[in-house]
């Protein structure tokens, strides 16, 4: 099955559940006098659930690509070929950037994810990768935390 | 009136208040560029600094400086890095960062320059000869209304399913509206859908939706194909050209035109504002455009970054009527704006023009300034701007994802937002690969909240859904949103009929 089919089923696994949340699950704890009104909380979710499993039913039996044709920009059939590893890498990175981000402090986080992001993408040259990370996330830190006054913690929890 | 508009020109012409507009747009347009930070908190950041100003007129002034920067420099990064920070500059990236990565990201600058400009002195002028009627206009917009309007918004999704993909379009906006009903809706106070995370209490952020759907998916695209960079470089020598032919001037002449026209209407009504100005203008110039130049929409069509540019920037001016004649804040941005005004001791309504004509008139004639000081300003900068993406993929891709991640940790200041972000980034780029177009899950998202409040109201306010039909404003709006969602796939039927026919014909 096509990866477009795929995903039309999950969607459809997601209108189930929503569906099967709004129409059975949400009004048990709705207050009696808003039992009266028109138009409860559910009333939308469960028009939505209805419209939305329907067209992705339609799209699961209609309208996916013919098998073999290459859809979107990537050939996803041919994923191995392309940079897995840096993709991977990188995403690994993001979510070590937002794990971090309060205990190492902004700064040092900022600077880490620059500057392992640059490396994981094939940067060797340190000379100008250090300094490069370095500065940006102490300029980041200082436009963002002293000029426009949002809140950035910038040393490590510890401190 | 010809006594106000002079003065508003004397005051809006001295050297300081001309120093303070120039200064305002560049702040705009510096932080504006930063995702996450949109006009309405850069607004709100600069407000004490204007209040230190004392003189009112002064102090809007600057402030309109920092409206249209903001709004420039929102455009700037949907172009050049695909990551829309404010909802109404997301329309923008639907061709502007084709351009960009065609190697015309200078061109297309220049374009969204200029049709901003156009948009915001179309709508300054439409300001000044409408203001007092268009408020009497915008109370006859009930809820009904506004949901056939948002219903019309939303039919700005066709335009993303060309090629028989209608139904994946709509499948995606579908998915918007889901996601959209997460958390506290405004009309009832409870959360749904959330599965007991207190991070989704106040349902997924826009900003979070939007850089997982448009800049982390191509941020991962360029990885996985470092083709797609290098194919950038070699166009990177064009970035800075910035020149529009004769041709495409005409070509982008009557989109403006039209587009600020109905941009501006539609930013007169409270709660419509730039962002359904933006989606509908690509709609309905999609619609409009021939068959070959309709292919164009969504790879790099001039007219398709021409005509939200120029429908947002009209909207923005257009959204100051309700807010100087009836002292009503049309969006946030204008509420936020109604607060700077009232601690200024101004406050907006009626009366305003009639009381403090010296600040009404000094308003428009700062939007018309704010427009032309950008226009000046920005044009020679843009080789400069543009050429942030001839930097080294090694460097620019970190990057990206930094400012992604920021722009959507800044306004939350909270981490989890970020793993939400990545989980969504990754979703949405299987939905890429498998063809699934994600704008309409943004605009679906965008408008969800919007429907379903009027929507609920309107139920309320007619015991029944029966104000679908009773209305006649409200029934108009729903046909021609059906019109046009379906209008495209009819003509494409049609199409596919002629051919048939003629090679029938061919074949005898």
């Amino acid at each position: 099955m096509a990866l477009d089919r795929w995903l039309a089923l999950i969607v459809l696994g997601i209108c189930c559940v929503y569906g099967y949340t709004a129409w059975f699950l949400m009004d048990g704890s709705l207050a009696p006098f808003m039992r009266r009104n028109p138009v409860w909380p559910s009333t939308f979710p469960k028009i939505l659930s209805i419209v939305c499993g329907l067209t992705a039913l339609w799209v699961l039996v209609f309208q996916h690509a013919p098998p073999g044709q290459k859809t979107g920009e990537i050939d996803y059939r041919r994923l191995l070929e392309y940079k897995l590893q840096q993709a991977g890498g990188l995403i690994a990175l993001m979510v070590s950037y937002a794990l971090t981000l309060r205990p190492l402090g902004f700064l040092l986080s900022t600077a880490l994810f620059l500057a392992v992001g640059a490396v994981v993408l094939g940067e060797r040259k340190f000379y100008i990768l250090v300094p490069v990370a370095l500065l940006s996330s102490g300029l980041t830190w200082y436009l963002v935390a002293e000029v426009l006054g949002v809140y950035l913690s910038p040393l490590p929890i510890l401190f | 009136m010809l006594d106000g508009i002079l003065i508003g020109l004397s005051t809006a012409f001295s050297g300081f208040n001309l120093a303070l507009v120039a200064a305002g747009c560049l702040i705009g347009t510096l932080i504006g560029m930063l995702p996450g930070l949109g006009p309405m908190s850069i607004i709100a950041i600069m407000i004490p600094i204007a209040i230190t100003i004392g003189d009112p007129a002064s102090a809007l002034i600057l402030l309109a400086g920092v409206y249209y920067g903001a709004i420039f420099g929102g455009s700037t990064s949907s172009i050049l890095i695909n990551a829309p920070g404010v909802a109404s500059t997301v329309a923008s990236s639907f061709d502007g960062y084709p351009l960009a990565r065609s190697g015309h990201a200078g061109k297309a600058l220049t374009v969204a320059a200029i049709a901003s400009f156009a948009g915001g002195t179309i709508g300054a002028i439409l300001l000044m000869i409408f203001a007092p009627m268009l408020s009497t206009v915008a109370l006859l917009f009930h809820s009904a209304e506004y949901f056939a309007l948002m219903v019309l918004g939303l039919s700005a999704v066709a335009a993303f399913g060309g090629k028989g993909n209608v139904a994946k379009a709509l499948l995606m906006t579908l998915l918007g509206l889901i996601m959209a009903t997460v958390g506290e809706a405004a009309l009832f106070n409870a959360a749904r859908f959330t599965g007991g995370l207190m991070d989704l209490q106040s349902g997924f952020g826009f900003i979070t939706l939007a850089m997982a759907m448009f800049a982390l998916p191509e941020a991962l695209f360029l990885v996985l194909d470092p083709g797609r960079s290098s194919r950038g470089d070699k166009e990177s020598s064009k970035i800075g050209k910035l020149r529009i032919s004769a041709a495409e001037g005409r070509e982008i002449a009557p989109v403006i035109g039209r587009q600020s026209l109905q941009g501006f209407f539609i930013g007169v009504l409270p709660g419509a504002g730039a962002t359904i100005a933006s989606f509908l203008g690509y709609a309905v110039e999609r619609n409009l455009a021939t068959k070959e130049e309709q292919e164009k929409f969504g790879k790099g069509s001039l007219k398709g970054l021409a005509a939200p540019e120029a429908a947002n920037n009209a909207a923005c001016s257009g959204s100051f009527v309700p807010l100087l004649t009836l002292g009503i804040p049309g969006s946030g941005t204008t509420a936020i704006l109604l607060g700077a005004l009232l601690s200024l001791n101004v406050s907006p309504g009626p009366r305003l023009m009639i009381d403090e004509p010296d600040i009404f008139w000094s308003v428009i004639i700062s939007m018309y300034l704010g427009n032309l000081i950008l226009l000046l300003l920005n044009l020679p900068l843009i080789p400069y701007i543009a050429k942030l993406l001839a930097i080294p993929r090694n460097y620019l891709i970190p990057f990206i994802l930094f400012f992604t991640l920021m722009g959507s940790y800044i306004g939350q200041n909270n981490p989890t937002e970020l793993l939400i972000l990545v989980g969504l980034g990754i979703a949405a780029t299987a939905l890429r690969l498998a063809d699934y177009p994600l704008a309409p899950l943004l605009i679906g998202f965008i408008l969800g909240r919007m429907l379903e409040d009027n929507f609920a109201r309107a139920m309320q306010i007619y015991d029944g859904p029966s104000f679908l039909w009773e209305r006649p404003m409200t029934i108009g709006l729903l046909v021609l949103a059906v019109l046009l969602i379906f209008l495209p796939s009819y003509r494409q039927w049609r199409a596919g009929v002629k051919i048939k026919k003629a090679r029938e014909r061919y074949d005898q």
